[in-house]
């Protein structure tokens, strides 16, 4: 029976969706992956023959935020998601059933797709007592192993299953620790930000979907594609920055008129997300944007780096030089940092060329 | 015969809640709940800069993402005595009120509504009765035969597959499905399209807090500013010159698209949320009957149009009912050390002072103690501590909290468009005054106040455009900013009417730091557990006598229980492992 169900393919031809369309959607796909026009038609063959793989999310100390921020995902949508690309089989927020059966579901969905679904987690691990955190009695630690033996991969989800998050703050209360700390034989990816943007969630889902594997990480575990850049690089307001102008409080002239955040505390030279270039709930603002500096909340340890309103004073390595500099209000930092940026804007255009719906059609 | 009914995980919640039930020929005879999951979120915060509070404590949850915040800095502001400008009152009202909306819509139709619907059933129904049916309740757009065919069709494909997914062994045919097909179908459409609605509604929050969840505030305003000049000429280069388009998210662009989410708000309340509603409580009226226990309500008040100094301005009252005599609204003050305590006795929680007493949260001293049965265990001892949260009371007494509590405070202090509107509901459904006490009378009263709500939103937004357009563009009241202006030391509380329902925090600063915090959340008032006394809370009271057709599917629990829309990460909160004593830790700087 399992075989017999329609593929990504068939779903979008029978809602009057064509074959141009079809590829429209892969090379979408692929161009938000940073993937070369190369691989859009192993995308095309990988969609067409899917079948819906089983996602299993596990929360544990969490905020229910990283589901929250699923939800609010566009492309895909969410109802898109859960009705024709993957088959949530277990999910506290959403799932319709409660107690013994909705255990029961993610235990025949792990025995129906051993070695093949993929593993989501959101919240941290307690390891100071295993009373801090169950779930039908049994404790975080030995349902996250339990569910990620038969897992194709782990995805870790928010900063708390990240990096411990928030939970694990100092004093860290209750022994917080992420999923890679448990985890260790078994591809683990990290998707932090608290909560992650929503597309970059998904993103990585459609990802999983299409080649049945990871992408590329960076040293913390990060898919590159979406952390691969500082807020700082790809900020609207980084010119006000080389300029010297900066917004002395929230609503003075510079506030209003966009000038950059440093000096109220913006962690974006340190911070490395895409909440500069995707942006939050599509494309609409990003903290920046809206006059709050960034908090870092996507990189390792960031409650404890310090108060959020502190400018930043010695940044770590790669960013010393520019943010040094800048607080003494120098140009010099101003034309290093256009050189930094200029390397890497240039990494970023070669993995991100355009594939159009013409060069498919030819690969095909 | 007696019996423990155990439900772990109830889900469609947000967080980790256990019932037990102890039950009687086939009905609860007494029910027990349990928060299981602890972070330890207020002893994180001590030693840290007053000002960061909010960003810590909004993490406590992301599903009422911004209640956190705002009790935060409002309790900040209180302890310094800091007032924010008219427009950042105006700012956080409007995002306060999107939240509800917002939250309450999802919760109807993601988290609550398959409790009365049966998915399976709509692959039964016929699209153009269905369609038949829509038309007769709204002027909703999206009612034709076509669309519901296509929704059916979408479902039936789910189905087929054999990859029911979300709707994997739910409790599809049990006999207290009550809906036709029809009905269903409806109701399966909307959910998907709230799904949609609410990804929309959110940029609300991202264009005044610059993301949703999460969105951020600030001590003394908001961080948004304004960058709109009505009255500059249109010279030059830059946002500045150019109208001030683009310096921040709030220019013209994004004042139309807060006008257009406010607009869609209203639309989708008033044609898809309240009539669903009517029409699905219509076929659940004995539900109308059971599921409330306590008596006894409460709200903190909210919504200030002169500050939150001054609750004659605030738009939900503050007050407290008992024995659900709506003659009397007694009055409520925070500060007093003899009103909210909150107590452990059947908490995993130690208190100097022993487990039988209360404490005020200005006192707030825990410990804790996990005492509970080593995981994995199959049932918890609830003679003991058997919850991670606490027992707060108000006098004494437990109290609910949430919509039906500010719908009932609202409708006792005889707020004209609330009569109207319970009066209306009522006669539509031909039930008395008295039904607003049960299970189906909280979930009502949830939608009654979104309705209440959306159609206050466009006042709070048209004030803020006719504020700019008079000059002013005041977010941020920047004379207290610099801890160096503070006193040694302060306290003070924030509140606020959140989702689902009064929410307080309350801090001590000493040194530019705080040396203590402490949460006291509608969940923990509504999901406690029994007090030294054995009183129940509000989850606990309302279970009792509930009838359990089958223990397997117990959809009757998980109706009342969703009913309070339960929010426990929120719930469980204090933990101290140094015990009494403040203990100021300097948080590192970057360096």
């Amino acid at each position: 029976m399992a075989f017999d169900e329609p593929t990504i393919a068939e779903i979008l031809r029978r809602q009057g969706i064509s074959r141009r369309g079809f590829l429209k959607f892969c090379a979408t796909t692929a161009s938000l992956m940073a993937l070369p026009p190369s691989m859009v038609p192993a995308i095309a063959a990988a969609l067409e023959k899917a079948r819906r793989p089983s996602v299993i999310w596990l929360s544990f100390q969490e905020c229910t935020g990283c589901t929250e921020s699923l939800t609010r995902s566009h492309t895909p949508s969410i109802e898109g998601l859960i009705l024709e690309q993957i088959s949530l089989d277990y999910h506290h927020t959403l799932q319709a059933a409660s107690g013994e059966a909705a255990e029961a579901a993610r235990e025949a969905a792990m025995r129906e797709n051993h070695g093949k679904y993929l593993l989501v987690v959101d919240g941290s691990i307690p390891m100071g007592n295993a009373g801090y955190s169950t779930i039908a009695g049994v404790s975080n630690l030995d349902m996250l192993k339990e569910t990620a033996a038969g897992a194709a991969a782990v995805i870790a989800v928010g900063s708390c299953a990240a990096y411990g998050g928030l939970p694990a703050a100092l004093p860290n209360p209750t022994g917080a620790v992420p999923v890679s700390a448990i985890i260790k034989d078994k591809p683990v990816m990290n998707v932090p930000g608290c909560p992650p943007i929503p597309v970059v969630i998904t993103g990585v889902l459609a990802h999983f979907l299409t080649f049945a594997a990871l992408p590329e990480l960076d040293d913390h575990g990060r898919p590159k594609v979406f952390y691969g850049e500082s807020i700082h690089d790809r900020c609207y307001r980084r010119p006000f920055y080389d300029q010297g102008k900066f917004a002395e409080t929230f609503d003075d002239e510079g506030a209003r008129k966009g000038w950059c955040l440093f000096k109220l505390g913006c962690k974006g030279p340190v911070t490395y997300n895409a909440c500069a270039t995707t942006k939050w709930n599509q494309g609409v603002s990003f903290p920046i944007q809206s006059g709050h500096g960034c908090i870092g909340c996507s990189e390792p340890g960031f409650w404890d780096m310090g108060p959020l309103y502190k400018p930043l004073s010695m940044p770590i390595a790669p960013v010393q030089m520019m943010v040094g500099a800048a607080a003494a209000g120098g140009a010099i930092a101003g034309a290093a940092m256009a050189m930094r940026n200029r390397a890497a804007k240039k990494s970023a255009q070669a993995a991100h060329q355009k594939v159009t719906v013409e060069d498919l059609e030819k690969a095909k | 015969m007696s019996e423990r009914l155990v439900i772990d995980p109830i889900t469609r919640i947000e967080g980790h809640l256990r019932i037990e039930a102890q039950m009687k020929d086939g009905a609860i005879e007494a029910a027990y709940s349990s928060g299981t999951m602890v972070r330890g979120i207020e002893v994180i915060l001590r030693g840290r800069d007053p000002r960061d509070a909010w960003a810590f404590a909004q993490r406590i949850c992301g599903v009422c993402t911004l209640v956190h915040a705002i009790a935060s800095v409002r309790a900040v502001e209180d302890a310094l005595k800091i007032r924010i400008p008219p427009n950042a009152e105006l700012i956080r009202n409007l995002m306060i009120g999107a939240q509800t909306i917002h939250d309450h819509v999802m919760h109807f139709y993601h988290l609550h509504a398959l409790d009365w619907v049966d998915v399976v059933s709509a692959l039964k129904a016929d699209p153009k009765a269905t369609a038949a049916l829509a038309q007769s309740l709204s002027s909703h757009a999206k009612s034709s035969p076509g669309y519901f065919a296509e929704v059916q069709a979408k479902l039936k494909k789910q189905v087929d597959s054999g990859q029911l997914g979300l709707f994997r062994n739910g409790y599809w045919g049990h006999p207290a499905y009550k809906l036709p097909p029809e009905a269903n179908l409806m109701a399966v459409a909307h959910y998907l399209e709230a799904l949609a609605w609410q990804r929309d509604v959110v940029a609300l929050h991202t264009i005044l807090g610059g993301k949703n969840p999460h969105p951020n505030f600030v001590v003394g305003g908001v961080p948004i500013a304004i960058s709109i000049w009505p009255d500059h000429p249109g010279r030059g280069k830059g946002p500045h010159y150019r109208g001030g388009q683009g310096g921040t998210a709030l220019d013209v662009t994004g004042l139309q698209r807060i006008q257009s989410v406010i607009q869609s708000m209203r639309e989708f309340v008033d044609q898809a949320y309240v009539p669903d509603t009517l029409a699905i409580a219509g076929f659940y009226k004995d539900w109308f009957r059971q599921g409330e226990g306590l008596g006894n309500f409460m709200t903190f008040g909210d919504l200030p149009a002169k500050g939150m100094g001054d609750p004659s301005g605030f738009f939900f009252p503050r007050g407290a009912i008992l024995n659900r005599d709506l003659s009397k609204v007694h009055e409520i003050d925070l500060n007093a050390e003899d009103q909210v305590q909150e107590y452990i006795a059947h908490s995993w929680y130690d208190y100097a002072g022993g487990k039988q007493q209360g404490l005020h949260p200005y006192q707030g001293e825990t410990k804790l103690n996990y005492s509970g049965p080593k995981p994995p265990f199959q049932q918890l001892p609830v003679e003991q501590a058997y919850s991670w949260m606490k027992s707060p009371r108000w006098k004494g007494q437990a109290m609910e909290v949430g919509p039906l509590a500010r719908v009932l405070m609202l409708y006792a202090t005889g707020h004209a468009p609330t009569k109207e509107l319970v009066g209306a509901t009522l006669k539509k459904l031909d039930i008395p005054v008295q039904a607003l006490f049960s299970t189906l009378g909280r979930t009502a009263a949830r939608t009654l106040e979104t309705k209440l709500l959306v159609d206050a939103m466009q006042g709070w937004y048209d004030q803020l455009v006719a504020n700019i357009k008079g000059g002013d563009v005041d977010t941020f009241n920047e004379t207290l900013w610099e801890p160096s202006s503070w006193p040694k030391s302060a306290k003070g509380v924030g509140f606020m009417e959140a989702p689902r329902g009064g929410l307080a925090h309350w801090i001590v600063i000493e040194n530019e730091k705080i040396a203590n915090y402490q949460c006291v959340v509608p969940s923990t008032w509504n999901a406690g557990p029994r007090d030294p006394d054995g009183k129940p809370g509000a989850y606990e009271a309302a279970l009792a006598g509930h009838a359990i057709h089958d223990p397997k599917q117990p959809l009757e629990v998980l109706r009342t229980i969703h009913s309070f829309d339960p929010c426990i990460a929120c719930a469980v909160h204090l933990t101290d492992e140094e015990g009494e004593g403040f203990e100021v830790k300097v948080v590192p700087d970057y360096q």
